[in-house]
């Protein structure tokens, strides 16, 4: 048991993904920390680890190739990782939801909508089938969809509509902590606003915990009260939002900051960070980023950086800040 | 004085479905000037790729006049189409989607050196291969391996490096960026424009990203649904967006900066169908401007400031007074 009051607090957690052509070394002693109501944008490229941790925290790390080889996830002060399987079925879609970039991964085809819904509701709490299917109904009225469209099937919705049903879901239990997974990366512009526009509201009216994964900054800037920045499965920054934006230290997370094309002044080139992504299954020494470091010095190969606190809840996993 | 490259008119692109005619390119004009980059921004399905594809002659346009020089593509005959099959070259979003898994790297380059037979030595191939990766930034040594070795970054620099092959003046590049992580985008981005400058290419570039379409072009085509609802300057649609759609559009981007609030206008509905769409504005459902003159009166694509034209019935009145 931990004495804080966080919804989620995450200590030292690794996972590995044991393949036989290697190791990926796929989350790296992460720690975070969300409070209630509190909304954290975990942001990274590609492989960072992001969907990882994410399946980490429910549990669902494919097993095998996927282990968790250590850490502690306390949710609401219980560790779920001495949880059972059918303890973290109760816990699933209940306490804790998730919703994926792709909403047919999480939408049974041959099922209504307004079905799939109740089915969800019915599984968590004891009611009248009739009052289940009224409940899904008004999910989905919130997430703005009619109920003459209650009786649909997935595919006579649009992308942006299915996943509005699929936030319909995920919510329907009142999560005390909602996992969205780039749950607008396959939506046009346009669409994604609607969806985000509603995951605020939605977040605010049931007083929702959030971690909010994404390779956006823009849309870290808009929906999150504090951000963790993942590179090769370490969280490498970790900040509130405003400390984050205003004073970034890290130099991955400068780096991802000057590669963004500004849409808000002329910029003559942009300054992308040299290199690749390191391979997980054959990550450098040291300090992950050192590869790839304008500011990299010999220590960096040699150790891996501690999480330094510079002030303000402002952790940075860089020697540099080591004073 | 810029000198007109491009020159599209009136130009339709038509499907014919089991639902009926599908309009995705419906009646579009543009220029393109000689060395610069005309920026294509829209949603998916607006007709972006049709449009970039019709314009190379990869599909064949249901209407229109494309005129690269002052030419007519569509009246080319077969020895002028071959020059311009050299001439204008395409970078898609998944260079390898439609390329043979088992060529290495340098066979992808050389490939259409060798069809058409532009080098003929072995060497020469070698020399001019070994030149080409130079250009687009890939090391020597990745010259006998498979692409899906490859990150999507160096994907990317060899589908430039073919299209560079033959000594084009003109590429579309369909989404180029749009698979990458931002960190590797920001390389690409930088590559092409380099090349653009030392080469004096011309772009069409088509991206759903305004923030790296702002970033790229010289002027600016906003589409919906197969037409042009609004051109500019890259720059005055930031500050000035005139089309509904448009506004909606730029207010829709999350942007990272914590610093800038802005009134955001949420759009109902999605997209409609492009299959035989009614008389009116296109975007005549969804507006929130909207007057009954929209609902039946397609609006014409009208110059209104220097460099600036927009097609919607409510800026020409409020234009007119
Ligand atoms: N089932 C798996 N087997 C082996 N490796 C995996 C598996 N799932 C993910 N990985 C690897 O783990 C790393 C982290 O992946 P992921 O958590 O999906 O990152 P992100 O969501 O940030 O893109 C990547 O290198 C990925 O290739
Ligand atoms: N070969 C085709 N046959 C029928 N419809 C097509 C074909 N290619 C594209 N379309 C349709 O044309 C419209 C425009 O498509 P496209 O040009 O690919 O849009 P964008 O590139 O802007 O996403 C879409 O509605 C698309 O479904
Ligand atoms: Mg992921
Ligand atoms: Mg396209």
């Amino acid at each position: 048991m931990t004495e804080s009051n966080n919804m989620l607090e995450i200590k030292g957690l690794t996972i590995h993904y044991v393949t036989d052509d290697g190791v990926v070394r796929a989350v790296n002693d992460l720690n975070i920390a969300i409070g209630r109501g509190e909304s954290i944008g975990l942001v990274g490229e590609t492989g960072a680890g992001k969907t990882t941790t994410a399946l980490g925290i429910l549990k669902l790390v494919p097993n095998p190739p996927g282990k968790i080889i250590d850490g502690e996830i306390f949710l609401d002060g219980e560790d779920i990782i001495k949880k059972s399987e059918p303890e973290m079925r109760k816990i699933r879609g209940n306490k804790v939801s998730m919703i994926f970039q792709d909403p047919m991964t999480s939408l049974n085809p041959v099922m209504t909508v307004r079905d799939q819904i109740a089915e969800v509701i019915l599984l968590h709490e004891k009611m009248p089938a009739a009052k289940a299917l009224e409940k899904a109904e008004e999910m989905l009225m919130k997430v703005g969809i009619m109920p003459d469209r209650a009786k649909d099937y997935p595919h006579q919705f649009s992308g942006g509509m299915r996943q509005r049903v699929v936030i319909a879901i995920a919510l329907a239990c009142s999560p005390e902590l909602l996992i969205a997974d780039e749950p607008t990366t396959a939506l046009d512009v346009t669409i994604q606003a609607q969806v985000l526009e509603l995951m605020k509201n939605l977040k605010e009216e049931f007083n929702t915990s959030m971690i909010m994964i994404t390779h956006d900054l823009g849309i870290v800037a808009e929906i999150c009260d504090k951000v963790a920045v993942m590179y090769a499965g370490s969280v490498v920054e970790y900040a509130d939002k405003l400390e984050l934006f205003k004073n970034p230290k890290h130099p991955y997370t400068i780096g991802l900051f000057n590669s963004i094309p500004d849409i808000g002044n002329d910029v003559e080139s942009l300054k992308p960070i040299k290199g690749l992504m390191p391979d997980p299954m054959n990550l450098p020494t040291g300090c992950p980023f050192h590869p790839r470091c304008d500011k990299a010095k010999p220590e960096c190969s040699e150790k891996i950086p501690a999480g330094y606190d510079i002030g303000n809840n402002h952790i940075v996993k860089c020697i540099l800040f080591n004073q | 004085m810029a000198e007109k490259f491009l020159e599209v008119k009136n130009l339709k692109k038509y499907f014919k479905t089991k639902r009926g005619w599908l309009h995705a390119v419906d009646d579009i004009d543009f220029v393109i000037n000689k060395g610069e980059t005309l920026g294509l921004v829209g949603e998916s399905g607006c007709g972006k790729s049709t449009t970039g594809r019709v314009v190379l002659r990869l599909l064949e346009a249901t209407a229109g006049e494309i005129l690269f020089n002052g030419e007519d593509v569509l009246k080319f005959n077969k020895q002028k189409m071959r020059e311009m099959r050299q001439n204008a070259q395409i970078v898609f979003q998944d260079p390898f989607a439609s390329l043979n898994p088992r060529m290495s790297v340098s066979q992808i380059i050389a490939e259409p050196l060798v069809i058409n037979k532009t080098v003929s030595s072995k060497h020469e191939i070698q020399k001019k291969v070994a030149s080409l990766m130079e250009t687009v930034g890939l090391a020597s040594r990745l010259e006998n391996v498979y692409p899906h070795e490859l990150d999507g970054g160096r994907r990317q620099r060899i589908g430039i490096a073919r299209a560079l092959a033959l000594n084009p003046s003109f590429i579309v590049l369909d989404e180029p960026v749009s698979a990458l992580d931002v960190s590797i985008q920001a390389q690409i981005l930088n590559l092409m424009d380099e090349l653009q400058d030392e080469l004096g290419l011309t772009y069409l570039f088509v991206s759903h990203d305004l923030s790296v379409i702002k970033h790229v072009s010289d002027n600016i085509a906003v589409m919906y649904l197969g037409k042009i609802v609004e051109m500019s300057d890259y720059a005055s649609i930031f500050v000035d967006p005139l089309h509904p759609y448009t506004k909606a559009l730029l207010s829709a981007i999350p942007i990272p900066d914590v610093d800038i609030k802005r009134e955001r206008i949420i759009l109902e509905g999605d997209v409609p169908s492009p299959i035989a769409p009614p008389p009116g504005c296109r975007f005549y459902g969804r507006c929130y401007a909207r007057k009954d003159i929209c609902k039946d009166n397609t609006p014409e694509l009208l110059p209104v400031s220097e460099g600036r034209s927009v097609a919607c019935h409510i800026v020409h009145e409020q234009r007119k007074g």
